[in-house]
């Protein structure tokens, strides 16, 4: 038992690490589509997560390779349940990772001018999709595929269609994209936005600062909006959100870090230092993602049947020795990559837009 | 549910056939680089340094595009093949999450630092990040090939009576006997590779006339490294992997060489001829008595199991597919110890450089250390099926449950679609690089 709840914190850790990490290089993406309007401004942005984007992504592929081997039987069901969005989830990387390698090695307004929409977009629909996941799984899905009482196939599988007509989070055929995943997905857009932003004002020493400033003080009471109306339908798709709140009084201080977060980033335009920004959209990120991983505790997947159960990270496990051992090289690597990161954030601290660094 | 598996099978093979174009060069590439600079920290001979820049770029291309080709790969265990990943996750997956964990952290953190830090780090630094990206694209290299090595030949697992696998023995996924053998010919064969393709810009070089001084140093390194490698990948790598294939799949082994029937007295080896599956015959084949018998025991006489022994369920799916990517594999293999060869001894003489249909033939190869390095794996592949985990789990068994044909074809073709037009961005910068530099004159 033990053992699944080491590899369920582990997994949700890297899923947190990637989302902050690789969440500022799709915010500066979003900034960069609807902001940045000279080449310097451009370069400014892609400068300040030039050296760090690829790394930010292996995140992303670390924590499935952990989702793969702790929760093999999560692993696909959820993949193949959501075959489409993850098909389209990796089209996206591809098209935002060949638009930032490729836009300088040309040098052509017209071959820059697409690829820079091609990263801007692609990274936008990343965060959208990536907010919607998060929906779904706070959500729950048909697993099974229940129709009038009958499973269609096994427990563990399910599949989902993008969308359809009834687009509701409550009707009996679910899509990937409802009107209560969809809010999901903005707020998902709006938080990467700010957060991105606060990236780049920390990292570059650009001229659009001030604009970004101003733009995420804004953005902070659309964040607050659209939180407070996802409150407000949240228990018609999950009636019992606190219930591990409740049980655990300490783990509060998940939503106080993420309150404390959204506070903070209300001050954006007073701070003296500029990495007091990214910092509060951090602990907003951190603190949102972890408290709504302790709502659905211990589940990973809730089912929307009575037929089969959810998902949880005691059904879908694999084998004590294989957790076991994974453990101990697992803890050896996670010392490394630290060091890595280290090494990495010490090198390029400081402003990185009048670094030569990354000119090809 | 037919169409279903095909789609399945033809978009991975699709897919895992794009993306080892890329990593066959950098693995390669990285060492050759690492020695470059080696030898400029050594000599302090700039030629060696600029050598070493101008192939990080190729190098950077290359591995970018073996990421962003890479990340499909994973994500399609799950998607396309999640039965398969339901039931040996828990053994798989852990040398999966390793390369994610163990390698490409290490890379991705690394390989910026690598590619354009030369300045902030100082001459010593920057050969250190060279040197740690090589270790992390051989570590990745070894830790698929340590996954693909439990698909042929399982080990240290146990099966449950629902079906599913638990590993037992965390050390058996690395003292596999197909692990070694298997790495170490497929990273010669990437060495082989990158020897060509740095001979052959090297040729390319001198034969436009331009960039004349680094295009002897290219030709000279590639031809060395083409020939220590090109050996070493047939003897003793490729034997020990053939003989690997005789001993734990022989079914397979008797399809790949083309033996329909046992024969008494040792078994001779094909040269040319095409399988006639449905007469279960070799059509115009031209073969040597006895050869096959000897490489494969050290015995003449030896007996290799014809395909009429086996059970007809047992044969690989697609049996003239296996013969032809071994038989391509091997004749080019054996070419390319030829070419290098003759270019060695040329070199030893001083007069490489000045052979012109030299320098043609080894612009021109470029292309087929690749075609051998894909007919290999189509060989090591095409010879796992019926199977997906070597006859324990068959390839029909291992697919998504509740993924319709619709969507599998509808991705597949969008996978072609837009691989299409990342390999021709590729290409394209590829010359331009190569082109750029012919321009540029070097002091």
């Amino acid at each position: 038992m033990i053992m699944e709840l080491f590899w369920y914190i582990i997994l949700a850790i890297m899923l947190i690490g990637y989302v902050i990490l690789d969440g500022y290089d799709f915010g500066a993406g979003i900034i960069h589509l609807f902001l940045a309007k000279d080449e310097k401004d451009k370069k400014a942005i892609t400068k300040s997560i030039g050296p760090f984007w690829d790394a930010n992504e292996v995140w992303l592929i670390a924590a499935g390779g952990v989702l793969f081997f702790a929760f093999p039987k999560l692993y696909a069901s959820s993949f193949s349940g959501f075959y489409l969005p993850l098909i389209l989830v990796l089209w996206m990387l591809i098209f935002r990772a060949i638009g930032l390698e490729l836009r300088g090695q040309v040098n052509n307004e017209m071959w820059k001018n697409f690829w820079d929409r091609a990263f801007g977009i692609a990274s936008l629909l990343l965060a959208l999709f990536f907010g919607t996941a998060l929906g779904n799984v706070v959500r729950g899905v048909n697993l099974g595929g229940v129709e009038n009482g009958e499973s269609l196939y096994e427990p563990l599988y399910f599949f989902l269609p993008l969308w359809n007509e009834e687009f509701s989070p409550l009707s009996v055929h679910l899509g990937v994209i409802d009107w209560f995943t969809l809010l999901i997905g903005v707020i998902a857009v709006v938080a990467l936005t700010i957060h991105g932003g606060n990236w780049v004002v920390l990292k570059t020493s650009s001229s659009i600062n001030d604009k970004i400033k101003s733009l995420n003080f804004k953005l902070n009471f659309v964040l607050l909006i659209l939180i407070l109306t996802s409150f407000g339908v949240w228990h018609l798709v999950d009636p019992d959100p606190f219930r591990n709140f409740i049980a655990q009084p300490i783990l509060w201080i998940f939503p106080i870090l993420a309150l404390t977060g959204i506070i903070g980033m209300f001050k954006v335009r007073s701070f003296n230092k500029e990495g007091y920004g990214f910092i509060f959209s951090s602990l907003f990120l951190a603190g949102a993602l972890a408290s709504s991983a302790i709502s659905i505790f211990p589940n990973l997947l809730p089912s929307t049947n009575n037929v089969n159960p959810s998902l949880t990270i005691y059904n879908v496990s694999a084998d004590f020795y294989g957790l076991n051992v994974g453990s101990y090289w697992y803890i050896i690597a996670a010392v490394l990559v630290a060091i890595y990161l280290i090494v990495q954030y010490r090198i390029f601290r400081g402003k990185l837009d009048h670094n030569d660094y990354g000119e090809h | 549910m037919e169409d279903m598996l095909l789609y399945d099978r033809i978009q991975f093979a699709f897919t895992v056939t794009f993306h080892y174009l890329f990593p066959q060069l950098t693995m390669g590439l990285s060492l050759i680089i690492v020695i470059f600079k080696w030898k400029f920290l050594r000599t302090k001979v700039e030629k060696y340094n600029d050598a070493a820049k101008f192939w990080m770029k190729i190098f950077g291309l290359n591995f970018a595009m073996g990421v962003i080709t890479g990340i499909p790969m994973e994500f399609q265990f799950g998607t396309n093949w999640a039965k398969f990943s339901e039931l040996t996750g828990g053994i798989i997956g852990q040398t999966l999450a390793m390369e994610g964990m163990f390698s490409f952290f290490l890379e991705s953190s690394f390989l910026g630092l690598f590619l354009f830090g030369e300045k902030l780090l100082g001459q010593k630094l920057h050969f250190l990040t060279g040197l740690l990206v090589f270790i992390g694209s051989w570590a990745s290299g070894y830790l698929i090939i340590a996954t693909h090595s439990w698909m042929q030949n399982p080990v240290g697992y146990e099966i449950l009576t629902n079906g599913e696998y638990v590993l037992k023995n965390f050390g058996a996924l690395f003292s596999n006997p197909w692990v070694w053998p298997s790495y170490l010919h497929n990273q010669f064969a990437s060495i082989v590779t990158s020897s060509m393709v740095v001979s052959g810009i090297g040729a390319f070089y001198l034969l436009s006339k331009k960039n004349v001084e680094m295009g002897q140093m290219y030709v000279k390194y590639g031809v060395i490294f083409g020939l220590t490698s090109s050996i070493l990948v047939a003897f003793p790598t490729g034997d020990w992997t053939a003989k690997n294939v005789v001993k734990y799949q022989p079914v397979t082994f008797a399809a790949m060489e083309g033996i329909f029937e046992t024969e008494d007295g040792g078994s001779e080896i094909i040269l040319i001829g095409q399988p006639n599956t449905a007469e279960k015959r070799l059509d115009n084949k031209i073969a040597v008595p006895n050869i096959l018998s000897f490489l494969t025991y050290q015995n003449w006489d030896a007996e290799i199991k014809g395909l009429n022994e086996f059970d007809e369920d047992l044969y690989p799916t697609n049996i003239p597919g296996l013969y032809y990517g071994y038989h391509i594999m091997v004749g080019l293999g054996t070419i390319f110890i030829g070419i290098f060869s003759l270019a060695a001894f040329l070199l030893f003489r001083k007069k490489l450089f000045d052979s012109k249909w030299l320098m043609w033939v080894l612009l021109l190869v470029i292309p087929f250390p690749y075609i051998a390095n894909t007919a290999g794996w189509y060989t090591a592949e095409l010879g796992r099926q019926p199977w997906l985990v070597y006859n324990l789990l068959r390839t029909e068994e291992g697919i998504s449950p509740t993924v319709s044909s619709g969507n599998t074809l509808f991705t597949l073709l969008g996978f072609i679609g837009l691989y299409l037009l990342v390999g021709m961005l590729f290409l394209l910068l590829v010359g331009k690089i190569v082109n750029g530099a012919t321009t540029k004159k070097h002091e």
